[in-house]
């Protein structure tokens, strides 16, 4: 039964944390249950509802459809590490640009989604910055900050609150709104 | 979920040994099989893990197709400017499939061996013969709406659930699979997944231990790539009906015709009466219509998902036409020419 709990380290928004892991546990479980990390939520624990995005070595994945113990190794970041650098209890101005963003623009009501909603879009800007495709790119294959493009790419992080639209609006600003507008 | 033993494999050749020493089950990204396993759909007794053999790069092949790692991510795959360039409708497929954070972690070969998504399938309350052989088909007198009309059998009406696949079939992608014994053998897409007949619990060819190494595209057939998803909103949902075109038109005649269908059979559907109809006919609207009525005779429904059979035909005329750059023709009053 030796592989029933391997050792399995994780790179959490900077730290290495060593855990000994049965090979069933989530990530989304292994950070909250075991790392002590709550922000990242469980919405639906079924790849539906992206409330438990984080980031895996800079890219957005699902938490809760990831098996720990395949990510030995692996930097993850998740909303805690957002701002790393605001020390606990922070006013919104330590906050990094997309939490600032968020709370600009009233990006959320109950804010159960909101964790998962800054991991999305903070890995979104990195994808549009370096023109990665969506399906709604036109056929110039030129990626541009629009409405359109944001919905998409932001369409597996639900809210059923449905602050959508100041979620595009506090993405847009931060991702530096093209002139086609983000509406 | 239940217990299952974890190992992580070295190398394809000694993931496929093991797997058909011991059984295990090959997980990818794991972004269905994870789900299913949380389900009780899937109960493996062993994982071999195979998101990080080597085999992830896309690479030029001699003949000037591609060369793809089955554990490329479908976000790779999909953003490759050679894809992009060459093979569109793979890329346009990958795309319409799924959400970023879904598609940075799924592997093209997890992709082609994703399960369906019918909801009998996914319920183990439910009678389901793909999951519980000889408990019955829940869908066939049930909820059908996303079930297929083409290929299924009374033991099984589910539909194949990929995109990309479809695509694929439609570009003869060949898969270089790795046996337990260690050779590569090569299969044809189009043949890797079979009919449900009296076995939908068998879902393709492959042993214990085969795993789909790599993923060769032939040179692309000429023409232009347009892949269409209908679907219930406007992101991250399966298809109700799609379609994969990619069509030469030379002088007003049709010279080269390639087209599947997803989300209407337990299979990829590559729509061989359509390219049969089309190749050297006048590429016209009504040409298009009468393809795509060809394909869809043998199609049935099961009440809830009727619906797909006019839906196809329309979305395949449709996709033609728009591959084509012509314009669908829709009289003003009267019946509608609408195949």
């Amino acid at each position: 039964m030796s592989d029933r709990a391997p050792k399995t380290t994780l790179v959490v928004n900077g730290r290495a944390r060593e855990l000994s892991l049965d090979p069933r546990t989530t990530l989304l479980d292994a950070l909250r249950d075991h790392l002590d990390l709550p922000g990242t939520h469980k919405g639906c624990d079924h790849g539906q509802c992206g409330a438990c995005t984080v980031l895996i070595g800079g890219e957005r994945v699902l938490s809760c459809l990831a098996l720990a113990v395949m990510h030995d190794g692996d930097e993850i970041t998740t909303v805690e590490g957002l701002a790393a650098r605001a020390g606990a209890g922070d006013a919104p101005e330590a906050l990094g640009a997309l939490q600032a963003a968020f709370v600009a623009h009233d990006a959320f009501q109950c804010g159960f989604c909101t964790s998962g909603q800054l991991c999305s879009a903070t890995a979104l800007l990195a994808e549009l910055a370096r023109g990665d495709l969506s399906v709604v790119t036109p056929d110039d294959d030129t990626v541009r900050v629009t409405g359109d493009e944001i919905r998409e790419r932001m369409a597996g992080n639900l809210c059923r609150c449905g602050a959508y639209p100041n979620l595009v609006a506090a993405i847009a600003e931060v991702a530096g709104q093209g002139e086609e507008g983000a509406s | 979920m239940r217990p299952f033993g974890y190992e992580r494999a070295e190398s394809a050749v000694a993931a496929a040994r093991r797997a058909a020493d011991t059984g295990a089950t090959f997980i990818g990204g794991g972004t269905n099989l994870v789900d299913l396993m949380k389900l009780g759909v899937m109960t493996p007794e062993r994982l071999v893990d195979v998101s990080r053999l080597p085999n992830r790069d896309i690479a030029d092949a001699d003949d000037g197709g591609l060369a793809i790692g089955a554990a490329a991510t479908n976000t790779a795959l999909a953003n490759d400017p050679r894809v992009r360039e060459r093979f569109r409708v793979l890329s346009l497929a990958l795309l319409s499939g799924a959400t970023p954070q879904i598609r940075n972690k799924a592997t093209v070969g997890g992709n082609l061996l994703q399960r369906t998504r019918c909801p009998y399938f996914y319920e183990v309350g439910l009678p389901c013969n793909k999951r519980a052989p000889g408990s019955g088909c829940g869908a066939r007198f049930g909820r059908s709406r996303d079930a297929a009309v083409l290929g299924t059998s009374e033991h099984c009406i589910a539909a194949h659930p990929s995109d990309m696949a479809v695509a694929m079939v439609a570009l003869d992608a060949r898969l270089g699979v790795r046996g337990g014994d260690g050779d590569l053998r090569w299969l044809d897409v189009d043949a890797l997944h079979r009919l449900p007949g009296d076995r939908p619990d068998r879902e393709h060819d492959l042993a214990p231990g085969d795993l789909i190494e790599t993923v060769r595209l032939p040179p692309p057939p000429p023409g232009r790539h347009v892949y269409t998803k209908v679907r219930d909103r406007a992101s991250y949902a399966f298809a109700l009906v799609s379609v994969a075109v990619v069509l030469a038109v030379e002088d007003g005649v049709v010279t080269s015709a390639r087209v599947a269908l997803g989300g209407v059979a337990p299979k990829p559907w590559r729509a061989r009466a359509v390219e049969a109809a089309l190749t050297g006919a006048r590429a016209t609207w009504r040409a298009f219509c009468a393809a795509a009525e060809a394909e869809l005779a043998p199609a049935r429904g099961h009440g809830d998902n009727d619906f797909k059979i006019p839906l196809a035909r329309r979305a395949i005329a449709g996709t033609l036409a728009e591959a084509a750059g012509i314009a669908p023709e829709v009289p003003t009053g009267g019946r509608r020419a609408t195949p």
